[in-house]
């Protein structure tokens, strides 16, 4: 994300690159991401990925839906337009809940499914139009890229950690 | 020793003890019987000692077999994380001989007009020239009568221990032999007891539950009771786990397996939920008097226990469940799994005394004592199958995937 120098590790296997990086980690190197067509299973922990916090915004953005949904109920069904709801003429929010519930829950679903989805692009910077930000285009097909700031790795000079990706197996290495 | 389970001296008294408690309660609800002065008196006292065998007999009844149900799930499915907890289900479902037995000994009892819990069982409600006769009954009479009731009981009792006792002989048989011979005879029979238990567990409850409010029927009551009986199942095996881990057996069941049953318990909360909540609110909305009065005997006389369960069997695990490293923290689920019990104890409790009490009913010695006498029944029949073999399987075909078993 910084303007410093990256260095990237190309390799043609998802096995080849988990135990490059695994040997990368045990030397001190900070590996900053992994560019893959598929997720790789135990990479997350190898590399030292924090655990996401997309759970507890969902979470969030539900409980915004509920209320939304009963607020909006209340206004439309009680206040604004008295509606008469299975015979039962209460004109009362919490009398008149059950029919409401269904709404509701679907009202919830869709805030969280939705406002996840865009929170995850937001946060990725992911927006129409956007340029691919992979290193290589054959990371979006047969090849793996591992990723590697130098503003992350200071004890390290560039040369050394070409020849320390180089030494577990990548097919070339580059900078960009 | 870490494969094997001793049920020791210590377990065995407390389960002893527990039984003994609910003998007590037993001898208590049998004086009252004995005691009651006047009819009416005599009837409420019989039906309270009836519906009480009847809730707990039930109950654990019901959360023994939903054992092999969920072993068929993972068979059928070919599932391989459960493998290393297979040995658990099985020991829950060595309850369902006993089970089926307190069952037969209540409708034995009831058709012998010993207790009243079926006002059906009554031949005179069929009967045009009686005072008692009751057309809406009576135009039941071709499914609700007592040889074809005992037919499908017995039906359903016999071909679902069948099953259990298969699956179980043949997992020690797959100890010895190996190979996946085993194995896919194993999916082939859950296939088949699948599709026999997916209609049985719907007529089931019909006929030893609903039948109590003879005159109030809904067609989603049996999942609405197999949700319930499942989700207790499944807090039973976990908490089963987690003591058998706190004494230092089955350490291959790791957090990750502990993550699936807290799932499979959170996503079953829910299935009960929305049964609960389909029926409440169609009765709710169309408000027919003769589908009402199911919920309002319910609500305006138990209110408390109403919501409480409602409170405790959606609520509790919704928000403490939710969580990833919830699911994953023993204590959680312990602390979970005990409310969430106690709230389908209840709801069992519900699905039977405003039927047979009315408004009779309240929870003293003998609902508490009669429920920890079938805790030490129950306990003491599981643990006991559970230390007489071991408790991993050996070659199992999916054993090592399960050994190997990680999610996020």
């Amino acid at each position: 994300m910084s303007g410093g120098k990256k260095i990237y590790g190309l390799y043609n296997d998802d096995d080849i690159l988990k135990q490059g990086a695994s040997v990368l980690v045990n030397n001190g190197v900070n590996i900053s991401t992994t560019y893959s067509p598929f997720p790789i299973h135990g990479i997350e922990k190898i590399i030292g990925m924090k655990w996401t916090r997309l759970a507890i915004v969902a979470f969030m953005f539900g409980i915004t839906g509920t209320m939304l949904a009963l607020l909006g109920m209340g206004y439309f069904m009680i206040m604004d337009w008295p509606m008469n709801i299975g015979g039962k003429p209460s004109f009362d929010l919490y009398q008149n809940l059950p029919a409401f519930i269904p709404v509701t829950f679907e009202f919830t679903v869709l805030c969280a499914a939705h406002c996840m989805a865009i929170t995850y692009l937001i946060r990725n910077k992911t927006f129409p139009g956007s340029k691919a930000r992979n290193p290589h285009p054959r990371t979006t097909d047969d090849h793996f890229a591992i990723e590697v700031l130098m503003d992350d790795n200071l004890k390290y000079s560039d040369d050394k950690i070409h020849m320390m990706l180089k030494e577990t197996g990548t097919v070339e290495t580059f900078e960009k | 020793m870490e494969n094997q389970f001793e049920f020791s001296p210590r377990l065995k008294k407390i389960s002893f003890g527990l039984m003994a408690v609910g003998i007590i309660a037993l001898i208590i609800g049998v004086i009252g019987v004995f005691g009651a002065q006047g009819d009416e008196a005599h009837h409420i006292a019989s039906n309270r000692l009836w519906s009480n065998i009847l809730i707990n007999g039930f109950f654990f009844f019901g959360l023994s077999i939903i054992g092999t149900f969920f072993l068929s799930i993972q068979y059928a499915a070919e599932a391989a994380w459960a493998t290393t907890l297979k040995r658990i289900l099985e020991a829950v479902s060595s309850y369902v001989p006993m089970g089926g037995v307190v069952l037969i000994l209540v409708f034995a009892a009831g058709s012998l007009h010993f207790h009243h819990l079926y006002h059906w069982m009554d031949p005179e409600v069929f009967d045009v020239d009686s005072p008692k006769y009751d057309a809406i009954i009576a135009a039941k009479e071709a499914y609700l009568n007592l040889p074809f009731f005992w037919f499908r009981t017995l039906l359903y009792l016999g071909v679902w221990t069948f099953f259990t006792h298969r699956f179980r002989k043949r997992s020690l048989l797959e100890d010895q032999e190996g190979g996946t011979n085993l194995h896919f005879k194993n999916v082939r029979d859950a296939a088949i007891f699948l599709v026999f238990f997916g209609y049985t567990s719907s007529t089931a409850s019909w006929d030893w539950i609903m039948s109590i409010d003879t005159h109030w029927y809904s067609t989603l009551f049996g999942w609405y009771v197999l949700s319930g009986m499942w989700i207790s199942s499944l807090v039973v095996v976990s908490l089963l786990i987690i003591y058998l881990q706190s004494i230092g057996k089955l350490k291959s069941i790791n957090a990750n397996h502990m993550h699936d049953l807290g799932k499979w318990i959170f996503a079953i909360s829910f299935l009960w939920t929305y049964l609960f909540f389909s029926q409440f609110m169609l009765i709710w909305y169309s408000n027919i008097p003769e589908e009402t009065t199911y919920f309002i005997a319910r609500i305006t006389e138990y209110p408390i226990l109403y919501w409480g369960m409602f409170a405790s069997n959606f609520l509790v695990p919704m928000l403490f469940l939710m969580d990833r490293d919830n699911k994953r923290n023993k204590t959680f689920v312990v602390v979970v799994g005990l409310i969430v019990l106690i709230g389908h104890w209840m709801d069992t409790y519900l699905l039977i005394t405003p039927g047979t009490m009315k408004d009779h009913s309240h929870i003293g010695f003998l609902e508490i004592g009669m429920a920890l006498g079938f805790v030490g029944m129950f306990s003491y029949v599981v643990l006991n199958s559970l230390a007489n073999r071991p408790l991993m399987v050996e070659k199992h075909p999916y054993l090592n995937e399960s050994l190997h078993h990680e999610i996020h």
